[in-house]
C-alpha cells in the first residue's frame, strides 16, 4: 500500500487526476453565473493573495511530476535510477558538506571552499543541502496535509451531517453520539492518540488529522440540512413525488456548496498549523515546515548563530497561511449572506 | 433544570463510555498488545520475555469476552480501571501513572491558570475597545495584525520569546522550574507571556465579531436614544448580552486548565501533565496516553455541563428544560 502510493508513477497519476478535476470544476464555475460572479469578486478583494497561492500551487504540482532518467553527470548508478521532480531538476546537485551562509563562498564553521559558491541563495542546512530547495519542498508537503486532509474528512463530514440532517431519528442519534464522542476527547490528545497508534507514514498523519477535524463541519451541515428539509421548494418537490435521494443531491447539497468552500479555506491554514505542533513533537510528516522549525530550533543556541534555516521555514509558512487566511475571509465576506450584512 | 442537568450526565457518561471505546478499538485492536510490549522492551526481544512483560503489565488476556472469561478480558479489564481510576502503571517505565499525574496537577495549573485569566481579560479588553472605534483605522489594523498573528506557528512564539526575552534580553530564564513559588514565577513568566501573545490574535478575533455582532442591534440603538454614554454602552449593554458566546468559548476550557499545556510545558521544561503527555509520546507509552485523553473527556463533558448551568446565571431568559 504504502509503496505504491510513494512510486511516482502514482503521483503523477495524482496530479493529472486532480488537474482533470480543477478543469472540470472550473468549467462548470465558468457556466454558473453566481459562482463566477463570486469568484471574480474574490479575486478582485484579494488579487495578490490568489497569486500567492497560485505560486504555492506551481511549485508544490512541480514536485509532484516526477521521472526517471536524464541523471547528470557525476552521480552514482542509483541515483540516476530515482525518479526526480521538475524541482529536483531545476536545482539539480546542490548539495555541500555543512552549513553555509546565503551568497556565501566557505562553510560557515569550518571555513572550507564551497563546491557552488555563492549560489545558496539561503544558505545550507547541517546535512549540507540548499534550504531553498528544501523549503520549496515543503510546500508540497503543506499542501498535502491540508489538500488530502480536507478530501477525507470534508466528504465524510458532509455525507455523515446531510444524512443526520435530513433524515433524523436513528441516523441522526447514531451521528450525534459518534460526533460527541470525538469532540469530547481534546483534539491534540486525540491526534497524538492516532498517529502513535497508527503506522508511521503521511497518510496516517493526514487521516488522524481528517478524524479530528471532521465533526466541526459535520455540525454545521447537518444543522443547516435540518433547516433547508423544512423549506417549502423541498415540501413541494417531495409533493411532485421525487425520491430522497434526488432532494438531496437537487436541493440540499447545492445550497450547501458555498459552506464547503468556507470551511475547506478556513480550515485549510489549522491543518498545516497542527502539523507544524506535531513535527515540533516529533509525529509530524517528513519533510515539512514544522520539522524544519522544530530542528532549526536548536541551531540558535550555536554561536555565531544558524538562522537562515528558521527563517526560511518560518517564513515561507506564514506567508501561505496569511494569503489562505486571507481568501478564506473573503470568500466568507462573498458567500456568506451573513457576514456580508454585519459588514455594512 | 435539575431533570435537565441528570438528562445531560446521564448523556455524558455514555460519551464516556464511547471515547473508552474508541481508546480500547485505538489502543488494542489496532495497536496490539504484542506491539506495544515490542515498543517498550524492543524489536528483538525473546517471546517468552514478551509474554512475561504483557503478564505484568495486565496485557495477556483474550481480547473480547467469551466463554470462559467473560469478566477476565481486556476489554471489562480496560472498562474497569478507567472507570474505578485504577490506571495502572506507566508502559514506559513502570511508574504509578495516577501519581505521576496527581504531581503533574499542580505545576501545570501554575501555568495555564495566570495565562488563562490574562488571556480572557486582554482578549475581552482589547475587543471592546477595538469593537468601540469600530470602522476606524484603529479596528482596520486590528483585524490585520490579529489575522497576521494567526498566521504565525505558535512554534514560533515560543522560539522567538526564549532567543528574545531569555537569551538576548536575559530577563528571564529561558526554560525549567522549582517547587518554591518565589523562583517559580521567574520561570513562569516567559511560558506565560508567550502563551499570550500566541493566543490573542485569535482571541481578538472571535470577540470583536461577537460584539460588533451585538453593537448593530436594537436594544443598543435604544440604549443610545435614552442618553446612555458610550462606555456604557459597551460594558452594561453590549458585553452583558454577548455573554453567551464568551461563555461557550471559556467554560469549556475551565476544566482543561489542570490538563496544563502541551506545547508550552514541553518547550519550557516544567514539568505538568503537558510534559507527562510529550514523554508518553516518545516512549510510546500507551497506557499514560489513554488515561490523558480519557481524563481530557472526562473533563470536556463536566465543563459541557458547566457551561449549560453558567449560561442559566448570566441570561435569566435562559431556561433549561
Amino acid at each position: 500500500m504504502t509503496e505504491v502510493l510513494n512510486s511516482y508513477l502514482t503521483s503523477n497519476l495524482i496530479v493529472l487526476s486532480l488537474l482533470l478535476g480543477a478543469l472540470g470544476l472550473w468549467r462548470a464555475v465558468a457556466k454558473n453565473r453566481l459562482w463566477s460572479e463570486a469568484l471574480r469578486s474574490v479575486y478582485r478583494r484579494r488579487p495578490i493573495a490568489v497569486w500567492v497561492c497560485a505560486l504555492y500551487l506551481a511549485v508544490g504540482l512541480s514536485d509532484s511530476v516526477a521521472w526517471v532518467g536524464g541523471a547528470q553527470v557525476g552521480t552514482d548508478a542509483v541515483a540516476s535510477h530515482q525518479a526526480k521532480t521538475v524541482l529536483d531538476r531545476i536545482f539539480g546537485d546542490t548539495k555541500e558538506k555543512s552549513y553555509s551562509a546565503p551568497f556565501a563562498d566557505a562553510e560557515f564553521y569550518a571555513k572550507s571552499k564551497l563546491r557552488h559558491p555563492g549560489s545558496h541563495v539561503l544558505g545550507t542546512d547541517i546535512l549540507g543541502r540548499d534550504v531553498l530547495f528544501v523549503t520549496l519542498k515543503g510546500v508540497r508537503i503543506a499542501l498535502l496535509i491540508g489538500g488530502l486532509t480536507s478530501l477525507i474528512s470534508i466528504p465524510l463530514a458532509l455525507l455523515m451531517g446531510v444524512l443526520a440532517g435530513f433524515f433524523g431519528k436513528y441516523i441522526d442519534d447514531g451521528v450525534f453520539f459518534v460526533v460527541s464522542v470525538l469532540q469530547s476527547m481534546p483534539s491534540i490528545l486525540l491526534l497524538i492518540a492516532l498517529i502513535t497508534a497508527l503506522p508511521k507514514s503521511t497518510l496516517s498523519v493526514c487521516i488522524a488529522l481528517a478524524v479530528t477535524s471532521w465533526v466541526g463541519f459535520c455540525r454545521l451541515a447537518r444543522g443547516e440540512t435540518m433547516k433547508l428539509r423544512e423549506l417549502d421548494y423541498v415540501y413541494a418537490a417531495r409533493a411532485l413525488g421525487v425520491s430522497e435521494m434526488r432532494i438531496i443531491w437537487r436541493h440540499i447539497l447545492p445550497n450547501l456548496t458555498h459552506l464547503i468552500v468556507i470551511t475547506f479555506a478556513l480550515t485549510f491554514s489549522g491543518l498545516v498549523l497542527s502539523e507544524a505542533v506535531l513535527a515540533w513533537l516529533n509525529i509530524g510528516v517528513e519533510g515539512s515546515w514544522g520539522q524544519m522549525i522544530a530542528q532549526a530550533k536548536n541551531e540558535l543556541s550555536r554561536d555565531p548563530v544558524v538562522w537562515w534555516n528558521l527563517a526560511a521555514a518560518a517564513t515561507a509558512l506564514f506567508v501561505l497561511l496569511l494569503a489562505i487566511n486571507l481568501i478564506g475571509d473573503a470568500i466568507r465576506d462573498v458567500l456568506d449572506p451573513r457576514t456580508a450584512r454585519e459588514r455594512q | 433544570m435539575l431533570a435537565y442537568i441528570l438528562r445531560r450526565t446521564a448523556y455524558g457518561v455514555l460519551v464516556v463510555l464511547g471515547v473508552l471505546f474508541f481508546l480500547f478499538a485505538l489502543f488494542f485492536l489496532v495497536t496490539k498488545p504484542d506491539d506495544i510490549a515490542r515498543k517498550a522492551i524492543g524489536d528483538k526481544a525473546m517471546p517468552a520475555v514478551i509474554a512475561q512483560w504483557k503478564k505484568n503489565h495486565g496485557y495477556d488476556r483474550p481480547l473480547w469476552p467469551g466463554p470462559g472469561h467473560m469478566k477476565d478480558n481486556m476489554l471489562v479489564e480496560h472498562y474497569r480501571r478507567m472507570l474505578t481510576f485504577d490506571f495502572g502503571r506507566s508502559d514506559a517505565d513502570d511508574t504509578v501513572i495516577l501519581d505521576r499525574i496527581e504531581k503533574g496537577a499542580g505545576p501545570s495549573l501554575s501555568l495555564t491558570l495566570p495565562e488563562f485569566v490574562l488571556g480572557l481579560l486582554l482578549g475581552i479588553g482589547l475587543s471592546l475597545f477595538v469593537a468601540f472605534f469600530r470602522e476606524t483605522y484603529i479596528d482596520r489594523s486590528a483585524v490585520v495584525l490579529s489575522v497576521l498573528a494567526m498566521s504565525v506557528s505558535s512554534l514560533l512564539y515560543i522560539i522567538g520569546g526564549q532567543y528574545l526575552i531569555g537569551k538576548e534580553l536575559r530577563w528571564f530564564p529561558i526554560s525549567g522550574f522549582d517547587p518554591s513559588w518565589a523562583v517559580r514565577q521567574r520561570f513562569l513568566a516567559l511560558p506565560i507571556v508567550v502563551g499570550l501573545a500566541a493566543g490573542i490574535g485569535s482571541s481578538v478575533r472571535f470577540y470583536r465579531t461577537v460584539f460588533i455582532e451585538d453593537i448593530y442591534k436594537d436594544y443598543v440603538r435604544t440604549a443610545r436614544a435614552k442618553g446612555a454614554g458610550e462606555l456604557r454602552i459597551m460594558t452594561r449593554h453590549v458585553l452583558q448580552n454577548a455573554m453567551i458566546p464568551i461563555l461557550t468559548n471559556v467554560v469549556t476550557e475551565i476544566p482543561f486548565l489542570l490538563m496544563g499545556s502541551l506545547l508550552l510545558e514541553a518547550s519550557f521544561g516544567i514539568p505538568g501533565l503537558g510534559s507527562l503527555t510529550v514523554d508518553a509520546i516518545t516512549g510510546n507509552d500507551f497506557a499514560t496516553l489513554r488515561t490523558m485523553v480519557y481524563i481530557g473527556s472526562l473533563f470536556f463533558v463536566a465543563g459541557q455541563i458547566l457551561t449549560d448551568i453558567s449560561y442559566t446565571i448570566a441570561d435569566p431568559r435562559v431556561r433549561l428544560d
